[in-house]
């Protein structure tokens, strides 16, 4: 008989691998995805398809000439990353400055910390919001949801909805209500946006299931969702809301527009840059709530969830220090 | 041109009045430290190894400039040149030591010691350790995950790949002996280095009985006592079946290496024997040149 | 709520293999070798001497102090010799070795089938008998049984719960006995309640198990105060503190033992082998163990007393397979794999698991991805994935503050880790350091 193989318990495994949940992450955004071709035509094909090929070659570059280590680009993370960025861009940004956010996202969000599992920051959100500083024109520019009808590279732009929310509760000026998506539209995705946040239903649905096929807990989407409701709740009692909208429907704006669904079930949720424990992890989805609620109300942006992440993740590592419930602790 | 000059002048104020508070502040909060022990740490090698027993430079040097006599305390790494200068610092004597320098007192090489299981766990020793024999027969045998290379400073140590053991480079060694606390059995020891570099020493500690040490490794000391008999300077003593050389009373002459039937005891850094002798296993290069054996 | 709170995971349960197979008694040996620590405890002390003769149930070994258990000789025969030997792990181990004659029983010993139902002793006189048995806990731990029935001063136990869960994917030893031997069983557990005056026993068995729920829940209407509680499949359900919050609602609070909520928790093994020494006067000499595995010619229950060579029970089960990549002793996730198997059955070894090549060996590890899979597999509610690295960096004081001394080693960290971290690996080195640290500490203290 061999020599028999002796090695520490556990003997089995779950079978697990970071590729899997990886390649979950992105069926997940798959119906998003669908929808924002259906939307924006070429310039969803082509932004996604750039974003993901740039942040593989520079995740390759980097990790083999500068890092020196063995690649691991088989565990999909680049791929995923680059998706992300994508949706977070407008489809019809430029090819050359994708390029650059793919550059940004790979190389500040990610191995200028040493790579996967080192990072503090989000990537593609450190990679958005360069491209946002660096070229805010072209990052604030939305194609109209044309389809292919439109063209990629002449698209025709118009604002956003969160730009008139945004303009309504400041100013108390409705006369833009009309200018609004139904809320129907509001779910299905038939309006301005980023190329992956625009349809609420379609990302709903890939959340719950990462958290059906628990890649994801429930913590961060529900804390997030619930506080950034219950602040739109207290702006409409506070009366701030212009004649013509209830509390109700601002509320439900609040979560379908913008990149708060995107943001609550992909973003945010993102492993590394994410709390550890269950109240950690409770408190980073109020922080960005009330961060991202802040800046729709008050701030200079109408769309605030970038910052709010970014801002929550310098917190993690503080909020890491916060335990677990041990077993047969007394609850104090 | 009036708003430069305005910025300046203010400027300039607030850092002289910052300047200021800050001198006052730290005059205030100032720790009154004996001044030697700033020069002692000086010469010291800042190493921070722990080799001397203190937590790092700093806490040996405080320890120099309380001590009435420098006898205990000493820098492995530095030596004597480094105990002179402190000494020369603080009106002391520098104590005499004898440099010394870790020992792997191991030789099961994978031919001499076969593999009777496969380690798949992390590589650790002590963690394999803790598991189980290890990879073969030997419980005391070294495990080759190489935590003593891991724990060394001054890259004294290298794991072998042909032979599985690690082995010392003496002229980085500093014997701070960190890999001794990392061997999970205790297989590495600080062994005084010896006139010229040369030291004989018992290469294996397995405390099984001759047939069952022998069994698991052909290199094991089997605990037969002909070494003890042999040696003139009452050095060896066996004990649990294994023999062990005193290295404050061992002259180096070597009978012992002569009578091992194993070749369990090693000489090193010796001229190469004449060909009439038994062959021994060295791990070091002997000199070339052909001299007298040296008596110490 | 049908399963413990915290934690958790679903390992497949294989258990397809050996299920149902009937328990088929192994055939004696021709010499035996009976380890003198098979119980957590000291070492017990020889009372035969070379030369000696022995029957079957005669005491061969005497406890070796409070905390341990009495070895008797499964067989008649000479002693040969008391000696020490190598185990399955390498390390010395003392035993004592005999040459088997016969099979001649102490005359006290019952050795019909017949069931006895009536048990009129005391509370003290059932302890005596289970100590004199040398029972020890038979579901891995070996914990001597007496000790559990004698609570400390101040600890009064509440209810007497009974582990017929078998988490452990692959074995079925425990299933198979509820089957077989439930009447027994049950006149086991209600002896035990009548030694610890108490009035409510609660039988845990998993969902796996439809069969073995239904035949106990049958005996268990005929019998006043026991309950079934069938339990929802999670590993590591059948660990005593997860089993007593999944039974009772109450968690056992860190450093303490289940009395201190009022639990007292025994194995369906041991539970019968207290059936057997109270009933029948027959000591803990034999028990029942699984041989499985996907390659395993005749995968089954085998009942085995002690002393017997291990690779005679494996050629019952027929052989070695040829692709066996690893031996565990116990089950995948807290069984020890064996570098050999010369080793006797004895009473630690609950099942023989034979692993394929293919199944052996384990992934190379990256990077931690800090998905925080590892912090809700936890069954004791630990950070592994920070305990696991403090340990790699020495860390002592942080482990000990971040309480490694509550991880109960169930694996469920490292089986559920994406990335095939090593992570108990280093949490089980930082345990034992951290433990020799405490101890230090303490008798330090006592000075």
């Amino acid at each position: 008989m061999k020599n028999l193989i002796v090695s520490p318990a556990p003997h089995a495994h779950s079978g697990d691998t970071v590729r899997k949940n990886m390649l979950l992450v992105i069926l997940a955004l798959l119906p998003a995805y669908v929808v924002s071709v259906v939307e924006f035509g070429w310039g969803a094909l082509i932004t996604a398809a750039i974003s993901v090929a740039a942040c593989m070659l520079f995740e390759w570059l980097i990790t083999r000439f500068m890092l020196k280590e063995p690649v691991h680009l088989d565990d999909c993370s680049a791929i995923l990353t680059g998706l992300l960025l994508a949706f977070n861009l407008p489809s019809n940004l430029p090819w050359w400055i994708v390029i650059i956010g793919a550059l940004a996202a790979m190389t500040l969000g990610k191995m200028a910390f040493g790579g996967l599992g080192q990072n503090l920051f989000n990537p593609a959100l450190v990679g958005r919001v360069f491209l946002l500083i660096s070229f805010p024109v072209q990052m604030t520019t939305w194609p109209r949801p044309l389809g292919f009808a439109g063209s990629y590279v002449d698209a025709e732009t118009g604002a956003t909805p969160l730009y008139y929310l945004k303009h309504m509760v400041k100013t108390g000026d409705n006369s833009v209500l009309g200018e609004l998506p139904d809320l129907t539209q509001s779910l299905l995705g038939a309006m301005g946006g980023s190329l992956g946040e625009v349809c609420a239903l379609a990302l709903i649905i890939g959340g719950l299931f990462l958290i059906c096929t628990r890649v994801i807990t429930w913590h961060i989407p529900v804390s997030i969702l619930v506080t950034a409701a219950l602040f739109a709740v207290c702006t409409g009692l506070c009366g701030a809301l212009p004649e013509g909208m209830s509390t109700g429907q601002y509320v439900l704006y609040t979560l379908l527009t913008g990149g708060m669904m995107l943001g609550a079930f992909f973003m945010a949720t993102d492993y590394v840059t994410s709390p550890m424990t269950a109240w950690g992890k409770i408190c980073f989805g109020v922080g960005i709530g009330l961060i991202v609620m802040v800046i729709r109300t008050w701030g200079a942006y109408p769309e605030g969830m970038s910052f709010a992440i970014l801002i929550m993740n310098a917190c993690v590592p503080l909020l890491n220090r916060i335990r677990p419930r041990r077993f047969g602790e007394k609850k104090k | 041109m009036k708003l430069i000059l305005i910025s300046l002048i203010v400027l300039g104020l607030t850092g002289l009045v910052a300047a200021v508070l800050l001198y006052l502040i730290a005059q205030k909060f100032r720790v009154e430290e004996d001044p030697r022990i700033d020069r002692v740490q000086e010469v010291l090698p800042g190493a921070n190894c722990g080799g001397c027993g203190f937590a790092g430079c700093r806490a040996l040097a405080e320890a120099c400039v309380k001590a009435d006599t420098l006898d205990g305390l000493l820098c492995p790494v530095g030596g004597a040149p480094t105990m002179e200068k402190v000494g020369a610092i603080l009106g002391l004597a520098a104590a005499a030591a004898d440099p010394k320098v870790a020992v792997v007192r191991c030789n099961g090489t994978c031919e001499a010691r076969p593999r009777t299981s496969e380690y798949d766990g992390v590589k650790s020793c002590r963690i394999q350790h803790n598991l189980y024999v290890g990879e073969t027969a030997c419980p005391f045998g070294c495990l080759g995950c190489g935590d003593c290379v891991a724990a060394c400073q001054f890259g004294a140590l290298g794991m072998d790949p042909k032979t599985g053991l690690p082995v010392v480079d003496d002229e980085k060694c500093t014997a701070c002996g960190k890999c001794v606390k990392a061997c999970p059995r205790g297989i590495i020891e600080l062994r005084k280095k010896g006139p010229k570099n040369r030291r004989v020493y018992v290469d294996c500690v397995n405390k099984d009985k001759g047939a069952i040490a022998r069994k698991a490794c052909m290199n094991a000391c089997i605990g037969c006592g002909k070494c003890q008999k042999e040696c003139g300077f009452d050095a060896i003593t066996v004990e649990n079946n294994v023999a062990y050389i005193d290295s404050e009373k061992c002259r180096l002459c070597r009978k012992c290496e002569s009578a091992c039937p194993t070749g369990a005891i090693h000489a090193i850094n010796f001229p190469p024997r004449k060909p009439a002798e038994p062959a021994q296993t060295e791990n070091k290069p002997a000199e070339a040149v052909q001299t007298k054996e040296a008596q110490a | 709520m049908n399963t413990f709170r915290i934690g958790g995971v679903h390992p497949h349960d294989n258990k397809q293999y050996s299920a149902h197979q009937p328990i088929t008694e192994c055939p004696l040996p021709e010499k035996a070798i009976i380890p003198l620590v098979q119980h957590i405890g000291a070492p017990s002390q020889p009372v035969v001497e070379k030369g000696q003769k022995v029957k079957v149930g005669e005491l061969l070994a005497k406890a070796g102090g409070f905390v341990g258990a009495n070895i008797h000789s499964p067989y008649s025969g000479t002693i040969t010799k008391i000696d020490t030997t190598i185990d399955a792990w390498g390390m010395k181990m003392p035993a004592i070795f005999m040459d088997v004659e016969g099979d001649e029983w102490l005359p006290e010993i019952d050795r019909t089938p017949d069931v006895i139902r009536e048990c009129r002793l005391e509370p003290k006189e059932i302890i005596d008998k289970v100590t004199a048995a040398g029972i020890v806990g038979l579901g891995g731990a070996c914990f001597p049984t007496q000790v559990k029935l004698m609570p400390p001063p101040g600890k009064k136990a509440e209810v007497l719960i009974v582990n017929g869960v078998e988490c452990e994917p692959y074995l079925t030893c425990d299933h198979q006995l509820m089957l077989e031997h439930g009447e027994e069983l049950m006149i086991g557990i209600q002896i035990l309640m009548r030694a610890l005056g108490i009035e409510h026993a609660i039988i845990g068995i998993e969902k796996n198990k439809p069969d073995a729920i239904a035949r106990m829940k049958e005996l268990a209407q005929k019998s006043l105060g026991v309950e079934v509680k069938p339990l929802k499949l999670k590993y590591p359900q059948g660990g005593e503190k997860q089993l007593i919050d999944a039974c009772i609602g109450r968690q056992v609070p860190s450093g303490a033992l289940p009395i201190e909520v009022g639990a007292v928790v025994d194995n369906v093994a041991t539970i019968y082998a207290v059936y057997e020494a109270v009933q029948k006067n027959k000591p803990l000499i034999s028990r029942v163990m699984t041989v499985t595995g996907a390659s395993v010619a005749r995968p089954g229950n085998y009942s085995v007393r002690f002393g017997t060579p291990l690779t005679q029970v494996v050629d019952l089960a027929g052989g070695v397979p040829e692709d066996t990549g690893k031996i565990i002793g116990g089950g995948p996730m807290m069984g020890r794999a064996m570098n050999n198997i010369d080793m006797p059955t004895n009473k630690r070894v609950s099942g023989l698991l034979f692993l394929r090549e293919s199944e052996s060996r384990r992934v190379e590890p990256e990077n931690c991805i800090r998905c925080a899979k590892c912090v809700t597999a936890c069954p004791m509610g630990l950070e592994p994935y920070l305990l696991s690295k403090q340990a790699q960096m020495q860390m002592w004081d942080e482990m000990e503050q971040h309480d490694v001394m509550d991880c109960i080693d169930c694996g469920c960290c490292l089986f559920t880790c994406p990335s095939h971290r090593p992570l108990l690996d280093y949490i089980r080195m930082g345990k034992a350091t951290v433990g020799g640290i405490i101890r230090a500490r303490q008798a330090a203290q006592k000075k």
